[in-house]
């Protein structure tokens, strides 16, 4: 029988990711959707860096900033006593980096397809920016903001690179399921791989395609 | 009472246009600013509103200054405090018809006022609604109606009425004059359909180019003054054609087709497409009953 322990920890890692993304990225893709300031092409930039970077690439320089032996790494320790490196607390903020653009991209396109007229008849109706956001804008965009949640959360779920590289495998604690999975063709238990391959190939196709269905209206249809 | 001063440099299609506009509404008036696209109407709407902002200028509304760009005042749309009907409508997908106005209203505002205005345009029916089921006619209606849930002194609309049909454009007309009157606003609407323009408003101001090219009674501009028709129509030529000596004019005034007789002298700047005036003088018209 294989052991549960990575499952439930990629499941925790994955729905607190997710969680932090969907706070950070409105207000950041709010910001990209309106905003004419000269550095937006280089933040959009550095949003979408994950999507070419090699996990790897991205893992290693995370671990080299958190490391203790570096400024900012011991700074961190020693001033609140946090050690980001082979810890959960450290996987998520790698994960929250490497997942940004799947969240804050479809997000901004959703609020840059607005028409303009939407905002600008709230504020004329005498509704703040807060307001017109969160009752007029974010509604209007429902299917932008599933999208985002469902790519960073199975994102997440499938990521290795990175989580190895500052999480390593401490089995409890940083032990994911992809690793788990290379774990275990490593000591040639293929059954016990296979299952784990299963159970993300399953959750990867269910999630996906309820994404697909409730977008594209299909359950609609048939619940009519 | 509106006294705007409005400068502003604007980019267009043709390059920089500089709009240099001075308004002086009366409280309770009908205004139309009347141009070709591009004349800068929009953009004076836009200004009034506080979408835009103004290079330099004033505005000020009943004693109250909500732009003095030498004072450094500009108040925020929401504080401006307006009635605003854009072109596309901007109905909320999300929301049904009543949530729409309900949306408009304020903190602690009596909610009856929802209920006046979906019986003054009509819209009982319509209230689950959401904005996309129905047409654009209807639609325009729910933009109005939720424009006047804050009860502003103020009324603006962006060519509400182009995109609809002709049937639709003077139902439409009417709720708009019928709100003007019941809610004593002073309305400004961007139109440039001269039958709608001399049915509705009190003054009318030509822009080109961004400046205020004429001012005054619809009337008199559209007719430079040289008839005193008993009665009058404005229409659209959509044939002209020779009989032996005169012309036949096809005119379409509202969706009637109607067939006047001209002299050569008449229609020699006349072409397909204009607006003109349909007007008897020397004749009486003769009226007929045709039913109760």
């Amino acid at each position: 029988m294989i052991d549960w322990a990575p499952i439930i920890l990629t499941a925790k890692l994955a729905l607190v990711t997710t969680i932090i993304l969907l706070v950070v990225s409105i207000p950041l893709a709010y910001w990209l959707a309106h905003s004419k300031s000269r550095i937006k092409p280089v933040i959009e930039t550095l949003v979408s860096m994950p999507l070419v970077l090699p996990p790897t690439v991205l893992g290693f320089y995370l671990l080299m900033t958190f490391s203790p032996g570096n400024t900012f790494g011991s700074w961190l320790q020693d001033w609140f006593g946090i050690r980001l490196i082979f810890s959960f607390s450290g996987l998520v903020i790698g994960s929250v980096i490497y997942s940004l653009p799947f969240m804050v991209n479809p997000i901004q396109s959703g609020l840059a397809s607005l028409p303009a007229s939407l905002t600008e008849a709230s504020y004329v109706l005498g509704k703040s920016k807060m307001k017109t956001l969160f009752k007029v804008l974010l509604p209007n965009i429902k299917p932008s903001l599933l999208t985002g949640i469902v790519l960073a959360f199975a994102h997440t779920v499938g990521e290795f690179g990175v989580v190895l590289m500052i999480g390593g495998n401490i089995p409890e604690k940083t032990k994911v399921v992809s690793i788990a999975i290379y774990d275990e063709v490593e000591a040639l238990n293929y059954s016990n791989a296979n299952t784990y391959s299963l159970i993300l190939f399953i959750i990867t196709f269910v999630v996906l395609l309820s994404v697909y269905l409730i977008n594209g209206g299909y359950l609609k249809r048939f619940w009519k | 009472m509106i006294e705007a001063d409005i400068h502003k440099t604007l980019s267009t299609a043709n390059g920089k246009m500089l709009l240099d506009i001075q308004l002086s509404i009366e409280k309770g008036e009908f205004v139309t600013l009347y141009g070709s696209s591009g004349a800068g109407k929009t953009s004076t709407l836009r200004i009034l509103a506080g979408l835009l902002s103004a290079d330099e200028g004033k505005i000020a509304v009943d004693n109250t200054i909500w732009l003095d760009t030498v004072k450094k005042i500009n108040y925020t749309p929401q504080q401006r405090k307006i009635g605003y009907v854009f072109q596309d409508y901007a109905l909320f997908p999300n929301m049904t018809v009543r949530k729409n106005l309900e949306f408009a209203l304020e903190k602690g505002q009596d909610k009856s006022i929802i209920e006046e205005l979906i019986t003054i345009v009509e819209l009982k029916e319509l209230e689950n609604r959401k904005p996309k089921t129905l047409s654009g006619g209807q639609q325009q209606r729910v933009a109005l109606a939720r424009a006047l849930v804050r009860k502003p002194k103020v009324l603006l609309l962006d060519e509400p009425l182009s995109a609809l049909d002709i049937t639709m454009r003077a139902k439409l007309q009417d709720y708009i004059l019928k709100v003007h009157r019941e809610y004593e606003l002073t309305t400004i609407l961007v139109s440039h359909d001269i039958g709608e323009i001399i049915k509705m408003s009190d003054k009318i101001y030509c822009l080109e180019d961004g400046k205020i090219d004429k001012e005054g009674n619809p009337i008199s501009i559209f007719t430079n003054d040289k008839l005193s028709g008993k009665f009058q129509f404005t229409g659209e030529v959509i044939a002209i054609k020779q009989e032996e000596v005169v012309y036949i004019v096809t005119v379409l005034i509202g969706n009637n087709v109607v067939k006047i007789i001209a002299q050569e002298s008449e229609i020699i700047n006349l072409g397909i497409g204009d607006k003109v005036v349909v007007a008897s003088k020397a004749f009486n018209p003769v009226l007929l009953k045709i039913g109760k």
